[in-house]
């Protein structure tokens, strides 16, 4: 009697536009001047090292997802995401074999192992980018200067060190990054350079102005939001501040401290990953102000010139608690019942 | 913008803003359609208990004649909406299921269809008991879509005392346009009705929310109240669900009704603009709701309208005499795209509460959606209204965990508005989850 025509569905029948794949979609078209500027300063080098990574992230996601008998993933741009950003977290010397084997085990660890895109904890790019810290001590802290003449023409030496060895320290293309110089010479940082980016430092973490401009695109294109990286560089100026203010002579002004280092692409790239920060809205504010604040202490207190990886990860970590003291209250309910 | 509106009494929190595709029938007046040969008319239409029927088949009836009776205190009579003939009284496909109870009439042909059947009264002589029971006899109930009895909404329980009318103009849903005709074509059947529903609840104001894209509307009530009257319209923000009850009472009076409480625990009674508009013409005549205004629209229908429709007639009358695609596979939507039902035929008759009748064949970019795992973005989080965590309940529901829903995490507040599927860019069904989370809570209860 039905007529097959006629469609049975629940409500809502109507949808808002937007889909994962446009949301991620957008997330790397706003990688990609990153990308491109960073390719512009590093060179053929920057450029391998982001087809290396991404590569290997793509190629592991497929494996595992062959192994656990889920379709191909590939549509929903995470994993290409993942690996633009691991390469961006890398100095741009940085050995291939090495960046290969950290998007694997970024992705494998990260992401494959937890249920893929949706289920991971961390986000996966940290995960490489950690164990890359630790398997590779000397090669993730050996820079490069920006702007080489021969950058287009070749490869830095290190770039393709043999798989399984270390490369040598070549000094004619090292250089401290603005951080280290702080750190371990007491150089002061300048917050107008470090703004435009025309510093050392590992592929991505140059450019605040051009990673600021990337962020408010994915804003306007709703792939973002706004709020996380708005409270992680609100806290991180803040407590940068008060350091300032009690000892000026010591600490870097808190402009410095916010166009300097990781802080802003991993504000506005890494911290502001959906799937490993809250989804209450008032624990989104709490997870970056949390950020902001433990970012600036491993800086400044711990060994290493650069924190906010560290401080993304404990914030990921942190995510499930700030959940739950942060559960929205309910219309009709007062505080402390129910939930 | 949001927060000022906030401040200013003129929106609540969360909820979406959805296109409203209102341009297609709000400019269109209130047409009537030929009636059909024959009505269908489900003895449970409404909430609460069934009518019982009073006809035979082969019975004659004039139109406004009762056919059916109101079964108890909870339930209301149902009247002849034409001149003709029972044909039956048996089980039909309705939009609650297959199988309803309901009395079939049979049009007379040639009929001038008047009113043949009124028992008038002077409600200004009646007392609260006699105007519930007046207003009971009407057989009207909430025009809005919930088909809940008027009377009952208008009767307030001992020990509860009501301060306030409100009066739901908002129509959020999309596409819907019969509140807005009606409170532009007939806005002082509204305030006649506004007034008979304040005598019955001892209310002392009254407030009426109207959404601000019904301006017109919202004039033309104003230029109804007298000066003295205790009577304001309001204008309140264009968001959906502004015209759900607790929503709108939140917006108007800054009140929120207590989870699992009735609106007159804050000493509220609210009414859908359409529904006073019916009282307003019903009660003084002593007539009974036969008829109702619904819009007909989306993008399959060929003469979208809002059309007054004799209650009872089957979908497919209506459809052809509108003009519709018959060419995809479409959704039939009862009421509006938001909460609104499907229905699997056309057979269907329009019922009380029934505001709207959409065709809304399957669009190009709902075929690709399946669902995807929840990315954890916070959408429907910022979406939902009654500020519950739709995330977290989607992810109890998918491992079965329906108790912990209700338990920890409020399940029973959610009023399936609708906003966080609306919003969900991995086009999880949340709602419908949760639709069946709620079902299979109460069946392990009982
Ligand atoms: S359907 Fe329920 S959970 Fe979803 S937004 Fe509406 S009230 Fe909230
Ligand atoms: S809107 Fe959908 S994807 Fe986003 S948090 Fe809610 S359920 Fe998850």
């Amino acid at each position: 009697m039905t007529p097959p025509r006629i469609e049975i569905k629940s409500s809502p029948h109507i949808k808002r536009a937007g889909s994962v794949e446009q949301i991620m979609r957008t997330v790397v078209v706003a990688l990609l001047p990153v990308c491109a500027f960073s390719v512009y300063h590093f060179g053929l080098s920057a450029l391998a090292l982001m087809a290396t990574t991404t590569l290997a992230c793509v190629l592991t996601e497929q494996l595992f997802n062959r192994l656990s008998g889920r379709g191909s993933t590939l549509g929903d741009y995470s994993t290409v995401i993942t690996g633009l950003l691991l390469a961006l977290t890398l100095p741009p010397g940085f050995p291939l074999w090495m960046a290969a084997v950290t998007g694997f085990v970024g992705v494998a660890l990260g992401k494959a192992l937890f249920g893929g895109l949706g289920f991971n904890p961390f986000n996966p790019a940290l995960i490489g980018r950690a164990f890359a810290a630790a398997a590779f001590p000397q090669a993730i802290s050996t820079w490069t200067e920006a702007g080489h003449p021969a950058r287009f023409t070749e490869l830095l030496p290190s770039t393709l060190t043999a798989p399984f060895t270390t490369p040598a320290p070549v000094d004619a293309y090292t250089a401290a990054t603005p951080l280290g110089q702080w750190k371990f010479q007491g150089a002061e940082l300048q917050a107008w350079e470090l703004f435009t980016g025309m510093t050392p430092g590992s592929a991505g973490e140059t450019s605040a102005l051009l990673i600021l401009l990337c962020g408010l695109f994915m804003v306007a294109r709703g792939a973002m939001n706004w709020r996380i990286p708005a409270a992680i560089l609100a806290s991180a100026f803040l407590t940068a501040a008060a350091f300032y203010a009690a000892d000026p002579g010591h600490f870097p002004t808190p402009w410095a401290v916010l166009f300097s280092g990781g802080l802003m692409l991993g504000a506005v790239f890494m911290a502001s990953d959906m799937v490993g920060s809250p989804v209450t809205p008032a624990g989104v504010w709490l997870y970056g102000l949390l950020i902001g604040f433990l970012a600036i202490i491993i800086r400044f207190f711990g060994g290493q010139p650069e924190g906010v990886m560290y401080a993304i990860l404990l914030g990921n970590a942190a995510s499930p608690l700030i959940e739950q003291i942060t559960q929205p209250r309910p219309y009709g309910k007062r505080k402390g019942r129910g939930a | 913008m949001e927060l000022l509106s906030l401040l200013r009494g003129r929106t609540f929190r969360r909820g979406v803003e959805a296109p409203e595709y209102k341009e297609l029938t709000a400019g269109q007046p209130i047409r009537r359609l030929p009636f059909a040969p024959r009505l269908v008319l489900p003895l449970d239409q409404h909430f609460g208990d069934p009518a019982r029927a009073l006809v035979r088949k082969g019975q004659e009836v004039v139109r406004g004649e009762p056919v059916a009776e109101a079964q108890g205190p909870r339930s209301v009579p149902i009247h002849a909406p034409v001149t003709g003939v029972v044909e039956d009284v048996e089980l039909m496909p309705t939009a609650r299921g297959p199988k309803s109870r309901a009395v079939i009439l049979r049009t007379a042909p040639g009929d001038s269809q008047a009113v043949r059947w009124s028992r008038p009264c002077d409600p200004e002589r009646l007392g609260t008991a006699e105007l519930i029971e007046a207003v009971q006899r009407t057989g009207l109930v909430g025009q809005g879509g919930a088909a809940f009895p008027t009377h009952l909404k208008l009767s307030i329980p001992d020990g509860h005392a009501v301060d306030t009318l409100v009066v739901n103009g908002c129509e959020c849903e999309p596409y819907l346009t019969t509140d807005h005709r009606i409170m532009l074509e007939q806005p002082a059947l509204v305030l006649a009705g506004v007034r008979l529903a304040m005598q019955t609840v001892g209310a002392e104001r009254t407030l009426i929310g109207v959404e601000d894209n019904k301006p017109d509307a919202i004039a033309a009530l104003r230029g109804q109240i007298g000066a003295d009257e205790p009577i304001t319209v309001r204008a309140v923000k264009s968001k959906y669900p502004q015209g759900s009850e607790k929503m709108l009472i939140k917006t108007l009076l800054g009140r929120e009704v207590p989870s699992g409480g009735l609106p007159f625990h804050v000493g509220v009674v609210v009414n859908n603009a359409g529904t006073l508009a019916q009282l307003g013409h019903l009660l003084p005549r002593g007539e009974g709701l036969i008829e109702r205004v619904v819009t007909v629209s989306g993008p399959g229908v060929d003469r979208p309208g809002n059309y007054r429709v004799p209650i009872g007639t089957p979908l497919r009358a209506i459809l052809e005499a509108v003009g519709y695609r018959e060419d995809d596979p479409s959704r039939i939507i009862l009421g509006g795209p938001m909460m609104g039902n499907t229905v699997a035929s056309l057979d269907v008759p329009i019922t009380k509460g029934v505001s709207g009748l959409l065709v809304m064949p399957q669009a190009a970019e709902e075929v690709v959606a399946s669902s995807q795992p929840c990315i954890r973005c916070g959408r429907c989080l910022e979406a939902c209204p009654v500020g519950l965590n739709p995330a977290e309940l989607g992810r109890l529901a998918a491992n079965r965990q329906y108790q912990a829903m209700e338990e920890r995490f409020n399940l029973n507040d959610c009023f399936e508005c609708g906003c966080c599927s609306y919003v969900c860019p991995s086009n999880i069904p949340l709602v419908q989850y949760f639709r069946i989370a709620k079902a299979l809570n109460r069946e392990r209860k009982s």
